[in-house]
């Protein structure tokens, strides 16, 4: 597999989850969000696979969620009630947003699958008490999964997939490094293909294929691009259009880093490998920084935000907010003011999933690049 | 002045005098608070106010001053103002009023008491977990959030385990801020106060099974302020004993809430504070009684699980277990009971743009419903406190083709 397949894989995953089933004999466990404790369900013999939407238009899921729920939550359920995820085996909701809350109770009662397990996670994160049960549910929702897909979850299993959990964040963490020192290597929508393709995967495959690309990337002779690049950090829930990195770049930008759930809030984050694994996969999820629906305390995000900046030597931030995301856009204000404050230039564009970025979106940000 | 029509005169419930009394000294001492060194504290709607009572803390209740902005008619303005300061419209109306109106003391009452902690428990959305977030920065307050996990389809004991742990964190919280010991004897009583001032209003909303039902959801609307804001003390039963007694009286002297009672309906959802008076007159011209709601019911909805001799550990049950805290097919099964204790013929589904766990899932509650019981229902999309989102052409063309269904069945 090359870059180019990984883009295709984007377009067509459940393709992908069928040849995997077929070809493999896995089974595939779809999952929302980046509090899925992923890990759990690879050591329990299946490959974990993340649902994002492939589509823009939206009729069936009309029926059962209003206009003002979020563009991700409404393309999901699209998919699901056209059929596009009878391949999966069962299905994996972590708590997160109130819309992701309600998106499970809908899908629950409407899109029949093997199973169907809520994985609700403390909403707090700092806190003893938080700790003990963040823990609890990790066991509790291992014994689902030992249940509903007839395995016994092994330490063994479950040390194998830490130290493969590990070797692949690694890798990702690497390859964007390669890129903070010469952003010419990999185009940014070369990059988050491969961030995103890493929750769908296979993981053995994809451990493969990102040595593969680390490989073909330090032996690219290409001096550092010299060309001056302003440097963003782009701020949100995820971003998933590839065109979005495409027009960066064409107006002589360059994404150095995010805060985005299917960016560094995926990768970032080692696992204990020592420890008992289960309390491994508590810690990472109580320390990474959070999704502004968790809590875990009154200024992490906006010191997180403000880290990254400055050690990532970036010019600008760019927040990228879904329409109707309610935690995001209620944080926005406060973190915008810490920007601010310090002088970093900022500029918020609401998006709806897989709808093109727009001219007048696109205009606005190319003046704003021109600004900073 | 023009002489006052005897046939309406007779309809008014008196106990909302004596109600208006209680809620503006209450706001009047929390206003004054400052200085007498008692305490103040936010605390959200759902949250266990209890512990506060015990403490001798004042409870103030952002979301009661967000419906107070909505009944005021101050809320396009205020969410305007919260646009300004950032806030996308899109947000919940009460969180974005009431952020408006903090640094400048603007909204009804002039801002709200500055609070000395807050109190945000998530059993009713994610959205107070945002909002309080906000609050305790601008006000520099220590904020204190009790996380209920969320019920789908169970109440795990390892989530009893953690909101149990959380009510005694929360207890310690208070001893530290209050700086003093917390009195377990105190709070039996002020536990038997709540459970005695729920069953109450459980009995004052249980009358409208009779018929014709001598109050009406918008009725229930404004008196629901008490259970919510002083739950826990002896105001709140003696309000409510007195305001059922005037029920039964009413039923007894055959007033009902209008004055030709033939189609009964159920209200889902947060009124639309800014227009109740027009629903619930547009309604009785049909001769449509909203005889009973999933809103105001939700404070005495979970009695079920509270033992009121043992009241601290079993409120973490009845706590998570709140309506909003719950799949929507419980939702749906608990809907279905109200429409068979009250004999609801009809169901009237605010879709608030403010509030998504409430409104998300109103489709598939309301096809469980029509298939269940084959009852007509009606949904109108608009918000609870931003007048902006509220089309009356629309929603009367859509009430007035509703109304002729139910008059069809």
């Amino acid at each position: 597999m090359n870059i180019e397949d990984l883009h295709n894989l984007q377009n067509d995953p459940y393709n992908y989850a069928l040849r995997l089933k077929k070809e493999g004999g896995k089974k595939v466990v779809g999952y929302f969000c980046s509090y899925t404790p992923e890990e759990l369900i690879f050591a329990a013999g299946a490959t974990p696979f993340r649902i994002f939407g492939t589509r823009s238009t939206i009729n069936l899921a009309d029926a059962h969620l209003q206009s003002y729920c979020c563009s991700p939550v409404r393309i999901a359920l699209e998919e699901a009630l056209s059929g596009k995820t009878t391949v999966l085996d069962g299905i994996v909701f972590p708590h997160t947003c109130d819309s992701i809350q309600r998106l499970s109770d809908i899908w629950r009662l409407n899109v029949p699958l093997p199973f169907h397990i809520d994985v609700v996670l403390p909403v707090k994160l700092n806190s003893e008490s938080a700790r003990e049960y963040m823990i609890d549910v990790l066991h509790k929702f291992m014994k689902e999964l030992e249940k509903n897909l007839e395995v016994k979850i092994t330490e063994e299993a479950l040390r194998h997939a830490i130290a493969l959990y590990n070797k692949i964040r690694e890798s990702i963490k690497t390859i964007s490094d390669m890129r903070l020192i010469n952003p010419s290597l990999l185009k940014g929508s070369d990059f988050y293909s491969i961030v995103k393709s890493s929750m769908i995967m296979d993981r053995n495959d994809l451990a493969q294929i990102l040595s593969h690309i680390i490989q073909d990337l330090g032996a690219k002779k290409e001096t550092p691009d010299v060309t001056f690049r302003k440097r963003l950090v782009l701020t949100g829930a995820m971003c998933n259009h590839p065109d979005f990195y495409q027009i960066v770049e064409d107006g002589g930008g360059v994404v150095v880093w995010d805060d985005l759930c299917t960016g560094s809030r995926y990768f970032e984050g080692q696992l204990d490998s020592t420890g008992d694994p289960v309390i491994s996969i508590a810690e990472r999820y109580l320390h990474r920084i959070e999704c502004p629906a968790k809590h875990s305390g009154l200024s992490t995000r906006a010191e997180n935000l403000l880290d990254i900046v400055q050690n990532k030597n970036a010019d600008g931030v760019v927040f990228l907010i879904h329409k109707f995301c309610d935690p995001h856009s209620f944080d926005y204000p406060y973190l915008k003011k810490h920007l601010d404050n310090e002088r970093i230039p900022n500029t918020l564009i609401e998006m709806e999933d897989q709808a093109s970025i727009g001219e007048r979106l696109k205009t606005r940000f190319e003046a704003f690049l021109e600004m900073i | 002045m023009a002489e006052k029509d005897p046939e309406k005169e007779k309809r008014k419930i008196k106990a909302v005098a004596r109600m208006k009394e209680i809620m503006t000294t209450y706001y009047i001492e929390a206003k004054m608070a400052e200085g007498t060194g008692k305490k103040v504290a936010w605390i959200t709607s759902g949250g266990p106010v209890e512990p506060l009572i015990v403490m001798d803390v004042i409870p103030i209740y952002p979301e009661n001053h967000g419906a107070m902005i909505g009944a005021s008619k101050m809320g396009a303005d205020l969410c305007e103002k919260a646009e300004i300061m950032g806030f996308s419209r899109d947000l919940c109306s009460y969180a974005r009023s009431d952020i408006a109106c903090a640094p400048i003391n603007a909204g009804p009452i002039g801002g709200l008491p500055k609070p000395d902690m807050l109190i945000c428990c998530n059993n009713i959305c994610g959205t107070v977990l945002k909002w309080y977030e906000i609050q305790a920065r601008h006000f520099n307050a220590p904020l204190f959030i009790l996380d209920t996990p969320f019920c789908h389809t169970e109440f795990s004991k390892e989530a009893k385990k953690y909101v149990l742990k959380q009510l005694y964190e929360y207890i310690a919280f208070l001893e530290r801020n209050c700086g003093k010991p917390f009195d377990y004897d105190k709070m039996k009583e002020v536990g038997r106060l709540s459970v005695e001032g729920q069953r109450l209003w459980r009995a004052v909303l249980d009358t409208a099974a009779h018929k014709p039902s001598p109050l009406s959801a918008f009725d229930a609307f404004f008196h629901l302020a008490m259970i919510v804001t002083l739950r826990g003390t002896q105001v709140v039963v003696d309000y409510y004993a007195a305001l059922l007694n005037e029920m039964n009286e009413r039923i007894t002297a055959g007033i009902g809430a209008i004055p030709n009672e033939r189609y009964r309906l159920l209200w889902d959802n947060l009124p639309i504070w800014y227009r109740t008076k027009w629903l619930s007159e547009k309604f009785a011209s049909y001769d449509a009684c909203l005889v009973a709601d999933t809103y105001t019911s939700a404070w005495c909805g979970v009695l079920k699980y509270i033992d009121e001799n043992d009241f601290l550990n079993t409120i973490a049950e009845a706590y998570s277990r709140i309506y909003l805290n719950i799949g929507i097919d419980q939702m749906a099964d608990e809907i279905l009971s109200i429409v068979d204790r009250y004999d609801v013929n009809g169901i009237v589904m605010h879709s608030n743009r403010s509030c998504k766990p409430y409104s998300l899932g109103q489709y598939d509650i309301q096809k469980i419903i029509r298939e269940k019981r084959g009852i007509p229902s009606l949904i109108i999309e608009a918000d609870m406190v931003d007048e902006r989102s509220f089309t009356e052409s629309q929603i009367e063309t859509r009430i007035d083709a509703f109304m002729e269904v139910m008059r069809g069945t």
